[in-house]
């Protein structure tokens, strides 16, 4: 008899639905997945709903809105393991970047900025409402990441490492030239690693997509950035708002 | 005496974002017929301002995944406008062949996961996967090359990285010489190539279903970019075509005097107007516009489909769409060719000339996409905004519903036929609600 497939659910909040993509852009091998796990609900893909048991649920995006509560409150109670994916779930992500601001509706959407529908609160991760049990971190995710997290949850591993050393030990790794040795500057040194470090390799500054390591130094951070990285002093305090605003001491 | 009909469809599948559908008929009158969309909204526009000018393509990319690449390119183009900066011809035809690799992807994404279920009968693309094997490893082969030929050029398709103000921070794979760059654009060509006869089976699988394809037409204004290069995708002006044949081309900084945004009361979203009630953005705009700069190759296949300019049937958007595709791909390796043919070269990004006011357009899956911004002497954004095809589409979606649905009491088509023809009609858009960066007036009637 052939293992039970699991029963693999994925539900998106104020998100790009990147993530989503990602795992379109396996090809083929993709085919072989479906032999482990079993889609029952996925919105954007198919109209099937089910009322069976999940065995694992994948949340994508931000928690912005009281409304979304109940929402989420019933995905954890179908379910039996939580995975938010993708940093909107993981952390607020690029959604954060409003956080700061008081007048982001008005600005916006003006005189209207009031109407009930229009409410979104700060823009906050998944476990602001719902216990996760998992995070697979990444704007976009990054696709070998969730092939290794799924494997582990299919073969029953409770444990999924995250490293938590920074980006800058990945581009030693892959002998790519520090951004700061070029001219520019970079957010690698606070930046949690996992990616492969692909966009310093590819001639950009790492923005800490998958946010910070655990106790980043944020003052030595917009030091560098300022003295080193040549970056004007108002710029260097809030360069890292673009993807770890909710992890910043100002949060 | 009439019948009664309660639709309700509540965040439709197979859609990227958050949509209904609510149909009330008593008695045979039409009490509500409404396309309503719900999507949270998430302040793009507010989160750009003081953010640096190399910041802010990062940052709107993010508005969608699926249209990342496009959101990229219109984004860096109104950037450009605002700084004075000319790119180079290298960096031009490298971002139109990203350009095509993502009209490519998100169209073979559309056509195969979204649409392919619903012509088939089959509630998604899932249950094919044991039942149609080759079929899904084909569509998820071709996904695959379009994910492979954006990031060979852009680095990665969701949310690209090499694409920056002023041209591209790396060569063609990442290349560390030029030579090697070049080997790569080669490598990319035999690929795309190689994908030639998947997409003939797919022209095949398509002829087959296309009698499956709902017949319901209503002629509505078509807009789209047109470019002097090629089939407007990355460039050009905006492009307007009237049922009548009449056409009109507006320059991009004018893009608020086609766009026009209002908000009716009974309305569900944001509407868009131009020169009638509502317009159409997208595959079947594009090529109702440009019929004549499509590739030779495309256009076989569609007279081999029976595609006829104008085209007045939404639903046909989803086979415009397979056309395009098969365009990018005869395209892109004629683009990959100029580029050889003129040596690639190792050229750092154009830096700002001055720091103003600009506007950007570019062609994305769903159609025509804006994005202006303005920003202070020290580069940093003091204002933004960004117009997507899917709010657009919205007020064109709402006045097809409003044609369809008598049309189809007078039919007497039943009630779950009706609901499945409006959901198909709107999946034909290929919505991609979850860009919701702008204005949405949701006032619904419970």
């Amino acid at each position: 008899m052939p293992k039970p497939r699991v029963k693999v659910a994925w539900f998106d909040f104020a998100c790009c639905e990147g993530c989503q993509i990602e795992m379109t852009n396996f090809g083929e091998p993709f085919v072989q997945l479906l032999q482990h796990v079993e889609p029952v609900e996925f919105r954007e893909a198919m109209s099937e709903k089910t009322t069976e048991r999940i065995n694992v649920a994948f949340v994508e995006g931000s928690f912005t809105r009281e409304a979304d509560r109940a929402r989420l409150e019933e995905i954890r109670t179908r379910s039996d393991i939580v995975v938010a994916y993708g940093q909107c779930a993981v952390s607020g992500g690029i959604n954060a970047l409003k956080n700061h601001m008081d007048d982001y509706s008005e600005a916006v959407y003006g005189k209207d900025c009031k109407r009930p529908h229009l409410d979104s609160q700060k823009a906050l991760p998944v476990s602001a409402a719902i216990k996760v049990d998992y995070e697979i971190p990444g704007c976009p995710m990054d696709k070998a990441e969730f092939i290794r997290v799924v494997s582990q949850l299919v073969h029953g591993t409770t444990r999924v490492y995250q490293p938590s050393y920074p980006v800058c030990m990945e581009c030693k790794r892959r002998e790519t030239v520090c951004r700061y040795d070029d001219g520019d500057h970079c957010l690698g040194q606070v930046a949690r690693a996992g990616c492969g470090a692909p966009c310093p390799a590819d001639g950009i500054p790492c923005e800490a997509c998958r946010g910070f390591v655990d106790n980043p130094n944020e003052a030595a951070l917009a030091k560098v950035l300022h003295e080193r990285g040549g970056l004007p002093k108002k710029w260097a305090d809030t360069k890292s708002r673009m993807f770890a605003a909710n992890q910043r001491g100002d949060a | 005496m009439g019948r009664n009909v309660n639709i309700s469809v509540h965040h439709i599948t197979r859609v990227e974002g958050h949509g209904n559908i609510v149909v009330n008929v008593k008695n045979g009158t039409i009490e509500k017929c409404e396309w309503q969309v719900p999507e949270a909204p998430r302040f793009f526009e507010a989160m750009v301002r003081g953010r640096h000018y190399s910041e802010v393509a990062r940052i709107t990319s993010r508005i969608c995944g699926i249209c990342s690449v496009g959101h990229t390119l219109a984004s860096l183009k109104a950037s450009e406008a605002a700084l004075g900066i000319e790119v180079s011809e290298q960096t031009v035809l490298l971002r139109r062949i990203l350009k095509h690799a993502e009209n490519f992807d998100s169209h073979i994404l559309h056509v195969y996961f979204l649409v392919a279920p619903d012509l088939v009968g089959a509630p998604s693309v899932f249950p094919l996967a044991a039942t149609h094997t080759e079929v899904v490893k084909r569509a998820l082969r071709m996904k695959r090359l379009g994910h492979e030929w954006g990031s060979c050029i852009g680095g990665r398709t969701t949310h690209p990285t090499r694409a920056v103000v002023g041209g591209f921070s790396s060569l063609p794979g990442a290349a560390p010489t030029v030579r090697q760059g070049e080997k790569n654009l080669v490598e990319l060509k035999q690929k795309l190539l190689a994908a030639v006869p998947d997409a003939v089976e797919t022209y095949k699988l398509l002829l087959s279903l296309a009698g499956n394809i709902p017949s319901f037409t209503r002629p509505t204004e078509y807009v789209g970019l047109v470019d002097d290069y090629e089939y407007g995708l990355y460039d050009g002006k905006i492009g307007c075509l009237l049922p009548d044949g009449k056409r009109e081309l507006v320059e991009v900084s004018d893009y608020r005097t086609v766009t026009n945004e209002y908000v009716v009361d009974r309305s569900t979203a944001k509407y868009a107007k131009h020169r009638l009630d509502s317009y159409m953005a997208g595959a079947l705009a594009r090529i109702n516009i440009n019929y004549n700069r499509l590739h030779p190759e495309a256009r076989k296949l569609a007279e081999g489909l029976g595609f006829k300019t104008p085209c007045f049937n939404p639903y046909m958007n989803s086979v415009a769409q397979f056309i395009e595709a098969v365009h990018s791909v005869y395209t892109s390796v004629e683009l990959i060719d100029r580029v050889l043919t003129k040596g690639l070269k190792d050229e750092t990004p154009v830096k700002p000339a001055k720091f103003a006011r600009g506007a950007g357009a570019a062609e994305v899956p769903r159609g025509i996409l804006f994005h202006e911004y303005e920003y202070d002497s020290d580069g940093f954004c003091t204002m933004g905004n960004c117009i997507i095809p899917t709010n657009q589409n919205h007020g064109n979606i709402q006045k097809d519903f409003e044609k369809l649905v008598p049309e189809m009491l007078a039919a007497n088509r039943p009630e779950p036929e009706m609901e499945l023809g409006l959901e198909m009609l709107v999946r034909a858009y290929d919505p991609c609600i979850s860009c919701s960066t702008h204005y949405l007036d949701v006032t619904f009637k419970r």
